[in-house]
C-alpha cells in the first residue's frame, strides 16, 4: 500500500525533524506519556492479533504488557501499533513505537541497524505449508520445484526462501505481498501452491484459513528464526528493562511462581524467591533498573510467568497447539536460560 | 541607485526615504526571505545528520551495490537472480513501474478517446453506455478497481488444472495468462531486420508519395504498400530461413510450465489503471471536442462532408490542441497510481524499494530514490507531451 512509502517518509521526516523522538531516555518518555507504545502483529492469532472482544492478545501482547506491568505496576498501561513487517523496523526507528514485540528475527545486519536486540521470547524455523488436498503427492519441501510460494515481503523469511530453492537447485515463482492478511487471502484462494513463513506463524494462519484441515505444514524447517523484542539502539537502560522483564518471566517458570501463586510466595521462606520478587531488606535490584523494587511481582501478577504465557497463548491452552519443544526451560532439554537475577 | 536619487529629496529625511523606498524594502525582504529558505535547508540538513548520527545508522549509497538476496517474480526485460544487486532489484523495479505505465497509458488513451467520442454519440445506447462507464470509474477510488481486477475477476480463474482453453495454444487460470514464446532462430533474428526495414521503407514510401502529389497532383496507394513491405519483408526471411517453432505452455507439477506468460499481478494492475484513468481521458476528450466552435463542423457538411470525415479530419485536429494539456496530467496521475502495485503484490518501483527499505533500514535514502523516479518519470513525460503538444498547435499561414 501506499501507507507503507508514507511510513517510510515518514521515518525519513520524523529522523530530519524531531531531534526527541528517538532520545536516550525512553524509561523517562514512556513514564511521562504514562503508558507504553508497543509494536505487535496485525494479526497472527496466538502472537498478536484483536480477539473477539477485540482485545489485543496473544504471546507477544502479552510480552507488552509485562514491560506495562513492570514500569507502571499495571499490566493495561500500553497501546498497541500493529505493524507490517514492512513498517515495523522504521517505526521503531522513528520513534513512533517504544518497543517492538512482533515475531522479528534477530540477525546481524538489524543489530548493527541502529536496532537491539534483548533476547530471544521464541525460537523459531522457518517452514512451508501446502493444500495436501490438492497437492495430493508432496509430502517433503523438496519436491517443490516449480511451484508458486507465498511470502511477506521484507523478512528474512523472504531471503531464507531463496537461498533455500537456489542451495537445492529448485525452480520457484514468489508471490510477495506487503501484508500478512493479503498474502494469507492470496494462499486462502490457490494464487500460491506453498505459503513460507516461521513455523509457529504457520499453524496460527492455518486456523484463520477456510478449511484448516486440508493444510499441512511440511516437515522441513529450513533456517533458525530467534524471535525477539527489539528496541533502538543507544539506550541501555531501555534495553535492559525489555531484556530483564524476559528473563523474570523465565526465572518465574523455574522457580514455581506463578500469577495465582505470586502474592503467597512472595513471604514465603525461598531466599531466591524473596530476592526475585524484591523482598530481600534493602534490595536495590528493581531501582537500579529504573523500575521499583517488586516490579517481578507486578510482571507476574498481569500475565503469569513464561510457561503461563505460552499454554495460554499458543500452547497446550490454545487453538494452536504448539508443544514446547526448544523453547523449554533448559533444565528440560530445551534453550530457554534465564540469567540470574540478583 | 533609486535611494541616492531620492535621497537628496528630504533635507533631514534621509532614514525616512530609506525606510519608504520600495526598492530598498524589496532587496531587504528577499534577503530576508532567502536568509530564511537557506537556514531552514542547513538547519534540515544538519538535523538530519545530528539525528542520523544519533541514531547511529549509517548513511550513503554504498549499499546499493550489496547482494540483494531476495527473488522478484516479475523481470521480464533484465536478468536477475538472489545474487543481483540491490541496485539491479531496483532497476527492475523502475523498469516494472513503466512497463505498467507505458502499456497502461496506452490502452487508457485508445479506450478513453473511444468512451469520450461515444458520449457524443447520436445514438442513445452508446451514448448513455459510454456515461455509464465514465461515472463507474470516475467516481471509484483506483485502489479499489485493482481490487476488483484482482479478487474479483483474475482470482475467480480457475485452478491451473482447469485452466481455461484459449485459441492459438493459450491459456487463461487464476496464476495468470499463459501463452506460447517463440524459440529464437536465425530466421526470427532476420524477420526482425525485415520488420523493421518495411517500416522504415514504408515512411520513405509516404514521404516520397506526398512530395510527388504536392507536385505533380498523382496519387499513389501508400497503404497497400506500405502493408506489403511490413508484412513482406519479414515473410521472405521465414521462407528463406524457416517459419519459426513455438514453445507451448503445458502443465506441469504445480502449474502450466514452457511457453511465457503475463502474472495476474500485472494484468489486474494494468486494466485497472487502463480502465481508471480512460473515464477521465473520456471527459477531457469529449471536453475537447466540445471546444471546437459549431460553426466549423457546420462548414464541414456545408462542404459536402459527411459525419466520419467531419469528426476525423475537422473536428478532432482541433479538439487535439485543448486535449493535449490535460491529458499529460492523466499520464502523469496513470504513472504514480502504477505505486498501489504494491498492495497486490506486482514487484513494482515501490514494491521492492521498500522490501529493500526493511533489509537494509536505508528509509532516507530509498525514499530518496523513490521520490528521484518518480520525478524523473514525470518529467520525462511532460516533455514528451510538450514536445507533441507544440507539433499539434495551431500554425500561422
Amino acid at each position: 500500500m501506499k501507507n507503507s512509502v508514507l511510513k517510510g517518509a515518514l521515518a525519513a521526516s520524523a529522523l530530519v525533524l524531531l531531534a526527541n523522538a528517538a532520545s536516550a531516555a525512553t524509561l523517562d518518555d514512556v513514564k511521562k506519556k504514562g503508558f507504553l507504545q508497543c509494536g505487535v502483529n496485525t494479526g497472527l492469532a496466538g502472537f498478536g492479533a484483536p480477539n473477539d472482544k477485540g482485545e489485543w492478545s496473544g504471546f507477544d501482547v502479552d510480552y507488552c504488557r509485562a514491560v506495562a506491568a513492570a514500569i507502571f505496576g499495571d499490566g493495561t498501561k500500553v497501546k498497541f501499533t500493529p505493524l507490517s513487517a514492512k513498517d515495523r523496523l522504521p517505526a521503531l526507528q522513528s520513534g513512533e513505537i517504544d518497543v517492538l514485540i512482533r515475531n522479528t528475527t534477530w540477525t546481524l545486519s538489524r543489530d548493527t541497524q541502529g536496532f537491539d536486540f534483548t533476547g530471544v521470547n521464541y525460537y523459531d524455523g522457518q517452514g512451508f505449508m501446502i493444500n495436501s488436498k490438492k497437492l495430493s503427492g508432496i509430502n517433503s519441501a523438496l519436491q517443490l520445484s516449480g511451484a508458486s510460494v507465498c511470502v511477506q515481503a521484507g523478512t528474512t523469511t523472504e531471503l531464507n526462501l531463496a537461498d533455500y530453492f537456489r542451495t537445492n537447485k529448485m525452480e520457484y515463482n514468489p508471490v510477495v505481498f506487503e501484508k500478512l492478511e493479503e498474502v494469507n487471502a492470496a494462499y486462502d484462494s490457490g494464487r500460491c501452491d506453498a505459503y513460507t513463513t516461521d513455523q509457529s506463524g504457520l499453524y496460527s494462519i492455518r486456523l484463520t484459513l477456510s478449511a484448516p484441515d486440508d493444510h499441512v505444514v511440511l516437515p522441513e524447517i529450513i533456517s533458525k528464526e530467534p524471535l525477539g523484542p527489539a528496541v533502538r539502539q543507544g539506550d541501555p537502560q531501555w534495553a535492559d528493562i525489555i531484556r530483564w522483564t524476559h528473563y523474570a518471566l523465565l526465572t518465574a517458570e523455574e522457580l514455581g511462581i506463578t500469577k495465582a501463586n505470586v502474592d503467597e510466595v512472595k513471604n514465603g521462606d525461598n531466599p531466591e524467591i524473596k530476592r526475585v520478587l524484591g523482598q530481600e531488606a534493602n534490595t536495590k535490584l528493581g531501582t537500579d533498573l529504573g523500575l521499583t523494587n517488586d516490579w517481578v511481582v507486578n510482571v507476574v501478577k498481569a500475565v503469569g510467568n513464561y510457561g503461563e504465557l505460552f499454554e495460554r497463548n499458543i500452547g497446550a491452552g490454545s487453538p494452536l497447539k504448539i508443544a514446547r519443544g526448544i523453547n523449554a526451560q533448559w533444565s528440560k532439554g530445551g534453550l530457554q536460560y534465564a540469567i540470574p537475577i540478583r | 541607485m533609486a535611494s541616492q536619487e531620492i535621497a537628496p529629496v528630504g533635507s533631514g529625511g534621509d532614514k525616512t526615504s530609506l525606510l519608504n523606498d520600495p526598492r530598498i524594502r524589496g532587496y531587504f525582504f528577499q534577503i530576508l526571505a532567502l536568509a530564511a529558505i537557506v537556514g531552514l535547508g542547513y538547519w534540515i540538513v544538519h538535523n538530519t545528520i545530528e539525528n542520523l548520527q544519533r541514531a547511529r545508522l549509517a548513511t550513503g549509497f554504498g549499499f546499493l551495490n550489496g547482494r540483494s538476496g531476495f527473488d522478484i517474480s516479475s523481470h521480464p526485460f533484465t536478468a536477475y537472480s538472489s545474487d543481483s544487486t540491490f541496485a539491479q532489484a531496483l532497476w527492475v523495479g523502475v523498469l516494472n513501474t513503466m512497463t505498467v505505465a507505458v502499456v497502461g497509458i496506452v490502452t487508457a488513451t485508445i479506450i478513453g478517446f473511444i468512451v469520450g467520442i461515444g458520449r457524443l454519440s447520436h445514438n442513445w445506447l452508446i451514448r448513455k453506455l459510454c456515461t455509464v462507464y465514465v461515472e463507474v470509474f470516475r467516481n471509484v477510488p483506483p485502489l479499489l478497481v485493482i481490487f476488483f481486477w484482482y479478487l474479483g475477476v483474475l482470482s475467480a480463474l480457475p485452478q491451473a488444472r482447469q485452466s481455461i482453453d484459449l485459441p492459438f495454444g493459450t491459456y487463461l487460470n487464476n496464476r495468470g495468462f499463459f501463452l506460447p514464446s517463440i524459440v529464437p532462430s536465425t530466421g526470427l533474428t532476420l524477420a526482425g531486420i525485415g520488420l523493421i526495414a518495411g517500416i522504415v521503407g514504408a515512411l520513405l514510401v509516404r514521404r516520397w508519395a506526398h512530395r510527388r502529389q504536392l507536385a505533380t497532383g498523382q496519387t499513389f496507394p501508400v497503404g497497400l504498400t506500405a502493408l506489403g513491405l511490413i508484412i513482406g519483408l519479414p515473410l521472405l526471411a521465414f521462407i528463406l530461413k524457416g517459419f519459426p517453432t513455438f514453445d507451448y505452455p503445458i502443465l506441469g507439477n504445480f502449474n502450466l510450465r514452457g511457453g511465457t506468460h503475463v502474472g495476474p499481478e500485472f494484468m489486474s494492475l494494468y486494466l485497472a489503471l487502463s480502465f481508471y484513468t480512460a473515464s477521465f481521458i473520456a471527459e477531457i476528450v469529449r471536453a475537447g471536442i466540445r471546444g471546437v466552435g459549431k460553426g466549423q463542423s457546420e462548414a464541414a457538411h456545408a462542404l459536402g462532408l459527411r459525419a466520419g470525415p467531419t469528426t476525423r479530419l475537422v473536428v478532432v485536429p482541433q479538439a487535439m490542441r485543448i486535449i493535449i494539456p490535460p491529458l499529460t496530467s492523466q499520464y502523469l496521475n496513470l504513472t504514480k497510481n502504477s505505486s498501489l502495485a504494491v498492495a497486490i503484490g506486482y514487484p513494482d518501483l515501490v514494491a521492492v524499494g521498500g522490501t529493500i527499505l526493511n533489509q537494509t533500514g536505508r528509509s532516507i535514502e530509498v525514499v530518496a530514490i523513490f521520490m528521484i523516479v518518480y520525478l524523473s518519470l514525470s518529467v520525462l513525460t511532460s516533455l514528451f507531451m510538450n514536445w507533441f503538444n507544440a507539433k499539434m498547435a495551431l500554425v500561422e499561414r
